[in-house]
């Protein structure tokens, strides 16, 4: 057996609120797949950073063909060649492909100049380790490729640095069933030269095609270690650990649905076709989906913010066409986005004023901002409390919480319009486990209280448990229905348009 | 525009007159092509305006009227070009101020120091000097040449350096930049120093021009936000990363083609101010009402 | 664990916190006072609020747009119009103060709400669309005046910015400009404070994005902003056209010093945090910086240098501190 690459030892890593990671031991060798995988928030962006040198650990070593190495900066580690390819690509749109493949370590010629020429032969010859070569032009811009062919650009980025080391962090999450199978070639390539491979995934399907070994990571701790390709049912109980029952809530009875709350007939814009939906009064609409299937579209639209251009759409049972998202709140409709910090938050107010941000929305400007006809702060402080939000006091700023708390303060903003329809989009990104159970209980509660909950999720094993009825877009489309209680399988074939499933 | 124009007066297209209008406009093209590094690095100098004042009243003095001091002066208005430029830089990558207040402070800082000299012309230029203003080379006026060479420059060091590379890497995704090791912070700094030099230079064309400096030319010239516009114009986007220095140029035609149509239609001075106040906010709005982006 | 590191952050950031600017100011006042014992009589330290009412009122209008998230450079030559055009329109007729008071007041409101539009619609940022209205206001000024404006205002018209109010117990004798300011602004520290403007003022400039998907009516807020920082410019002008002469540079530099005053009140660039009281005591502190100054002899361009100092560190020490405290 060859020597590891990369060897972590004993790593933990406290962040203020959360310990991220404690006393982890991972480590990979040249010319194998090592699956990192967990749920979100289980530590291995973490794990990663500290690798990359973007964190440094509280204790513990990271020894690099046996040798101690320390890096401060990522710098640091590309150098010593560890390659990371984000979820958010690190690609600059407005440069060419070879421009941005010797992004700092441009070659140069005469003078000093840019070997232009150099520059282009040498993103040609990585670039035909890839079966999207044929469609790369080096002369092209980022900007121009598809998602799928821009993290090919930056892989051969990473290539071309001379990475020993390539770490994915869960590349497929963008991609369709065929780009899908162009990476695990590509992946292929880079193991038969090699490379040692860190690949990030909950995808089992992947595991089992690429792994050589499988690395479980459970709440910041390693739950289980395979050196051989384990069964998948093993993978998943050792992510999970926990018995699923509590940790949802239960699914509404039949009892508890009522009327339709929303209902949309053929409706449709640039981004969305032919959309029929209906949201009942005390059900819980899970909405899976690949990235870029317009689930985040289709929430836009019927808050307003990217209306549907044609199509009709009910709101307890009355016809609306909401333009603007003001128009959907004063109708009914709620949204929680999908980006707490950039979206949700107001960082810099209190908690207080976060959660009362809405109801002064619509509130006269030159009322008093104490009490308005919606909510006031002593009501406001009542439900806070009820939802058991940690904070020393709700005048303090709001991004000193946790993610959890956060969240918890932006459902608040909207209980107190009491709305009809209320739109989750991923609504435990980032959130501790143990506060996720919270949200789900509150989510279920919302439901119980009559309001129609629409969850956007791209945690398929949080949609399968949340939701009482799971809707699948594709392309745009809604492509399939399963009650709750449908496999992961299943939805992950409606969802990437590999079999039509019917529901 | 040039339709109005060209019908209005139907020789007012000859090359003599085409010159005469870039004559105008060189200042505010040297200026730019300054302005368009630090803005493709997302950075933005306010201080081009006082800073052009400055270094032609410096000019004026320090030659006053003898030719042997030529080269001193001009080389001290380099340095006190690269000088503001390496604090500019500093201020804005070092103590993360905000590049709008940090050269809208040093524009103060700048002026008044100006002021507490000088209060009215001051010194004169040398004929010799004012061969950079006035003089031509095979009936093309020299500070033309002079624009033109320094474009090309500019887009030599965009296009073929890894320096330049490197600008739209910081503009275009700061963080991206750092992972691929750049110091971006340095980049910020030897933009500054590139655009004070560039308005250095419209100083010294200026006072080439006036026979003399003056604390106000660059203030009445609108300088630092005309140079803006046009890169703007030019397609370079303000958030940085994004466009090239052959929009700029374009940008500096359009603007003198106003500038000119004004004076033929005789419009007076204060009425042309009130129109290039508009022109100004029109041409920006043209570009960003595009952008999906919220600004304030 | 979760629940005890929130704690402590937040006991970290609920520490007893003196804004900074009133120190300053107290320290400045005391300098003053050490210069020229004078400032502790009623003339002193009235006419010392007299002369910096325009600045106060000025900042704390600023302080609006600033907390919003832009800049307003327009307000100094708003000024100049308002004193320019008071001139031209009044024609030295005492009764024409009644019309023409109103119609400044509502000149500035129009300004702001132009600004405020070309922002939210045209998608212009502020810095550049507020320069650009200071330029079209300044040839506006003199287009109207013809370059040469009449140097006269009406006694009526100077009245908010010149007289005084005799035989006050205690202090002798108030400024009409003093009880103009306290009036201004008590009236925007109270919207700024305690109403859903202030409260949304501060939301969309910590987060338009958020703000506009929560319902905050983003653009209405904005241009509200841009308005009140208009009225106040159109006020400040009124005052300064009481005890500065007409000029078509009296306004000029105005709006860097009001920046400059709210800033060092603490006031974030780009928006989410402002306060009105302290944008003032940063107004005032300027004054005294000015004040101590002309006492130490200094000429008028090094105000200019003092102050662009002043800017630069200010915003250099906020980020300072930002650093130091996260984010």
């Amino acid at each position: 057996m060859t020597e590891p690459v990369i060897e972590m030892e004993g790593i933990s890593k406290s962040f203020p609120g959360v310990r991220a990671l404690s006393d982890v031991s991972f480590d990979v060798r040249p010319g194998e797949v090592q699956a990192l995988v967990g749920e979100n928030g289980a530590g291995k962006s973490t794990l990663i950073k500290i690798l990359s040198g973007v964190y440094h650990a509280d204790a513990g070593t990271v020894r690099m063909h046996g040798k101690a190495v320390h890096f401060t900066h990522p710098v640091d580690s590309l150098k010593s060649g560890i390659a990371v390819i984000y979820q958010e690509f690190s690609l600059l749109p407005e440069r060419t492909v070879a421009q941005n493949l010797f992004l700092g370590r441009e070659p140069r010629g005469r003078f000093g100049l840019i070997d232009t020429a150099r520059m282009r032969r040498e993103t040609r010859d990585v670039l035909a380790l890839f079966a999207a070569a044929g469609r790369i032009d080096p002369d092209q811009t980022v900007g121009s490729l598809d998602v799928a062919t821009q993290q090919v650009v930056e892989i051969a980025k990473a290539v071309s640095t001379g990475a020993r080391v390539i770490v994915m962090d869960e590349p497929t999450a963008a991609l369709n069933e065929a780009e899908c199978e162009e990476l695990f070639e590509t992946v292929d390539t880079l193991r038969e030269r090699g490379v040692a491979i860190i690949y990030i995934s909950h995808r089992m399907r992947e595991i089992t095609r690429l792994a050589d070994r499988v690395t479980v990571l459970k709440d910041g701790e390693i739950a289980a270690r395979f050196d051989d390709l384990p069964p998948p049912d093993a993978i998943v109980r050792a992510m999970v650990g926990r018995d699923i029952a509590d940790f949802y809530a239960p699914p509404a009875t039949e009892a508890e649905i009522g009327a339709p709350v929303l209902t949309v007939r053929g409706a449709g814009n640039d981004r969305l076709d032919g959309i029929d939906l209906d949201v009942r009064a005390g059900e819980i609409v899970g909405l899976a989906g690949i990235q870029g299937a317009g689930r985040v579209a289709l929430a836009m639209a019927l808050f307003g913010h990217a209306p549907f251009t044609h199509g009709e759409v009910t709101l307890d049972g009355a016809p609306v066409a909401f333009k603007t998202p003001r128009e959907a709140i004063r109708g009914g409709i709620g949204l929680l986005p999908g980006d707490r910090k950039s979206e949700g938050l107001v960082l810099m107010q209190s908690v207080r004023d976060n959660g009362m941000l809405t109801s002064r929305a619509f509130a006269p400007l030159w009322g008093r901002a104490k009490r308005n006809r919606h909510t006031d702060e002593t009501a406001m402080d009542g439900l806070l409390d009820a939802m058991e939000i940690r904070a020393a006091s709700y005048d303090q700023e709001i991004r000193g919480l946790s993610g959890g708390n956060q969240q918890k303060a932006i459902v608040a903003r909207w209980l107190s319009m009491r709305p009809r329809l209320l739109i989750f989009i991923e609504p435990t990104r980032g959130i501790d486990v143990n506060a996720k159970a919270g949200i789900y209980h509150l989510m279920r509660d919302l439901a119980r209280d009559g309001a129609g909950i629409l969850m956007i999720s791209s945690d398929l094993p949080e949609v399968i448990g949340a939701a009482d009825r799971i809707l699948v877009m594709q392309n745009g489309k809604i492509a399939a229905e399963f009650p709750h209680g449908a496999t992961e399988p299943q939805i992950m074939h409606a969802a990437t348009g590999e079999t039509e499933v019917a529901a | 525009m040039v339709i109005a124009v060209a019908t209005n007066q139907t020789q007012y297209l000859s090359l003599e007159n085409l010159i005469a209008i870039l004559g105008r406009s060189i200042a505010l093209g040297i200026t730019a092509i300054g302005q368009t590094f630090v803005i493709l690095v997302a950075s933005i100098d306010l201080s081009v305006a006082s800073l052009i004042s400055a270094t032609s009243v410096l000019a004026s003095v320090i030659m006053d009227g003898a030719p042997a001091m030529i080269v001193p002066a001009v080389l001290a208005c380099l340095l006190l070009g690269a000088f503001v430029g390496v604090l500019n830089g500093l201020i804005v990558s070092a103590l993360k101020v905000n590049p709008l207040i940090a050269t809208l402070g040093m524009s103060l800082i700048i002026q008044g120091c100006l002021s507490a000299f000088v209060s009215n012309f001051a010194g004169s230029v040398p004929e010799a000097f004012q061969i950079f203003a006035y003089g031509q080379i095979g009936g093309v006026p020299v500070a033309l040449v002079f624009l033109v060479l320094l474009a090309l420059l500019a887009w030599g060091i965009l296009r073929f350096t890894k320096f330049g590379s490197d600008i739209y890497a910081a503009g275009g995704n700061d963080e991206a930049a750092r992972f691929a090791g750049i110091k971006t912070g340095r980049i910020v700094v030897l933009t500054h120093v590139i655009c004070s030099v560039c308005a250095a230079i419209a100083g010294l064309y200026l006072a080439s021009r006036l026979r003399s400096g003056a604390p106000w030319i660059g203030a009445d010239g609108v300088y630092d936000l005309e140079s803006i516009a046009v890169v703007v114009i030019g397609g370079t986007v303000l958030a940085g990363g994004r466009g090239g220095i052959w929009g700029t140029m374009a940008g500096m035609l359009i603007f003198s083609l106003i500038d000119s149509a004004f004076n033929i239609a005789g419009v007076d001075s204060f009425a042309k101010q009130v129109l290039r106040g508009i022109i100004i906010v029109a041409a920006v709005a043209f570009y960003a009402i595009r952008s999906k982006r919220i600004v304030a | 664990m979760t629940d005890g590191a929130d704690m402590q952050t937040a006991r970290r950031l609920r520490l007893p916190q003196i804004n900074p600017v009133w120190v300053l100011l107290a320290v400045l006042i005391g300098a003053i006072i050490f210069m020229n014992p004078g400032f502790t009589q009623p003339t002193g330290y009235m006419n010392f609020l007299k002369r910096a009412a325009p600045l106060a009122i000025l900042a704390a209008g600023q302080v609006y747009v600033i907390t919003s998230g832009g800049f307003d450079l327009s307000v100094g030559s708003l000024i100049t119009l308002v004193v320019v055009g008071a001139s031209m329109l009044t024609n030295n007729d005492p009764a024409a103060t009644y019309w023409v008071v109103p119609l400044m007041l509502g000149m500035g409101l129009g300004v702001g709400l132009l600004n405020g539009l070309i922002v939210c619609f045209l998608r212009v940022p502020s810095l550049i669309a507020t320069l650009g209205m200071m330029i079209t206001l300044t040839g506006l000024a003199f287009m109207w005046s013809g370059g040469a404006p009449r140097g006269y205002l009406p006694d009526t018209f100077r009245f908010f910015g010149r007289e005084l109010i005799r035989d006050v117990p205690l202090v002798r004798f108030i400024p009409i400009s003093v009880i103009v300011l306290l009036v201004v602004v008590g009236l925007l520290a109270w919207l700024m404070h305690r109403t859903n403007l202030g409260r949304q003022v501060h939301a969309i400039g910590d987060n338009p994005v958020a703000a506009g998907l929560a319902g905050v009516p983003v653009n209405r807020v904005r241009i509200t902003a841009f308005m009140l920082s208009g009225l106040s410019g159109a006020i400040a002008g009124i005052l300064l056209g009481g005890f500065a002469g007409v000029s078509t540079d009296v306004g000029s530099g105005y709006e860097l010093q009001a920046i400059t005053a709210a800033v060092l009140g603490g006031a974030q660039l780009l928006g989410g945090r402002g306060s009105v009281p302290a944008a003032v005591g940063g107004a005032l502190a300027l004054t005294a910086i000015f004040t101590l100054l002309n006492f130490l002899g200094l000429p008028q361009p090094v105000r200019q240098v003092v102050q662009g100092l002043i800017l630069i560190a200010a915003v250099a020490l906020a980020m300072h501190r930002r650093q130091q405290t996260g984010t």
